[in-house]
């Protein structure tokens, strides 16, 4: 195996343990200060990332306080006043009915015009 | 003891209890954050990620089913948030330059020559990860700090599992080069000559 294809494998495993590398990269290893620097290196670097779990990165004070109000359930009310607006546009459909075909196509062609328009 | 107050909490925010769903997000809002940090490398997006997070939570709390832990799911959706948060960036605005985050730690070192070794490697790759292109840094953050399995940072970011190996590789790779740029490093030489 040359350092080229060596290189590869080391990005590519990173081991931790040298268990983890496949032998023909194993035996390069063996003679090779180049390699053998790189894959100190990797290691140097995944113990560091994995270091980084430990620190936290505070967020800004007001955050969970947005979080906590964006999961109150303001719902109900929101279901609500669709519900109301659907009964609303109901009741005017109906109304229209009743008054007449006339109306009726108003108040439908207003709809689609709502429709369209978004 | 933590986990198990955790796994309390989330059984009890499943049946219903609202508040064990707030003491939920008060102990792990601070984890989520860092995580959305790490992947948008700002802060007010970072928050905006948290946001969307917790609501996919609290909409799919129902669907844990408590096999994997809850710390897991949680950082899935905030990977999940956050790339669907990144790809709508990209197209709307240019990246600016992000303020530097406040990073406490959360374990730190008794011993300050390590801790003085520690702190100079994290500060590095903290800015060496900042530099990489979000794509990138996201799979190297999934994997690399939060031990996710390639198969999840795949679903999550929506690629296949070849290609976030692939720039996991990219990554790691940048990420040496960065951190030692002219390719040597006192005394491992030395130490491995026969
Ligand atoms: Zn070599």
């Amino acid at each position: 195996m040359q350092c080229e294809e060596v290189t590869l494998v080391l990005a590519e495993v990173a081991p931790v343990e040298d268990a983890a590398l496949p032998l023909a990269a194993a035996r390069h290893l063996d003679g090779c200060l180049r390699c053998q620097a790189e894959l100190s290196q990797y290691r140097k670097l995944l113990r560091g990332l994995s270091s980084l779990r430990e620190v936290q990165i505070a967020p800004d004070s007001t955050l969970l306080d947005e979080i906590l109000e964006n999961l109150r359930p303001p719902a109900p009310v929101l279901k609500l006043r669709r519900r109301d607006r659907r009964k609303a546009i109901l009741k005017g459909v109906g109304a229209a009915a009743a008054t007449g075909a006339a109306g009726a196509f108003v108040a439908v062609s207003k709809l689609n015009r709502s429709t369209v328009a978004q | 003891m933590v986990s198990s107050t955790i796994s309390e909490l989330v059984a009890d925010a499943k049946d219903g209890d609202h508040r064990a769903f707030e003491e939920l997000v008060r102990q792990t809002y601070a984890d989520t954050y860092t995580l959305a940090f790490r992947l948008t490398g700002d802060e007010e997006d970072a928050r905006d990620v948290v946001q969307e997070a917790y609501l996919r939570v609290h909409k799919g709390l129902q669907r844990f089913r408590g096999d994997a832990q809850f710390s897991t799911w949680l950082h899935r959706i905030t990977a999940n948030c956050a790339n669907t948060f990144l790809g709508r960036r990209v197209r709307h605005r240019h990246d600016e330059l992000p303020a530097e985050p406040n990073i406490a730690d959360v374990h730190p070192l008794r011993d300050p020559v390590q801790r003085g070794e520690i702190g100079d490697l994290r500060a590095q790759l903290t800015e060496a990860l900042r530099s990489l292109p979000p794509k990138l840094s996201a799979v190297v953050v999934l994997r690399d700090i939060y031990d996710l399995p390639h198969e999840d940072i795949a679903d999550e970011l929506g690629i296949s599992v070849s290609a976030a190996k692939v720039r996991l590789h990219r990554a790691r790779k940048r990420l040496r080069e960065r951190l030692y740029p002219f390719g040597d490093e006192s005394g491992d030489q030395e130490s491995h000559a026969m």
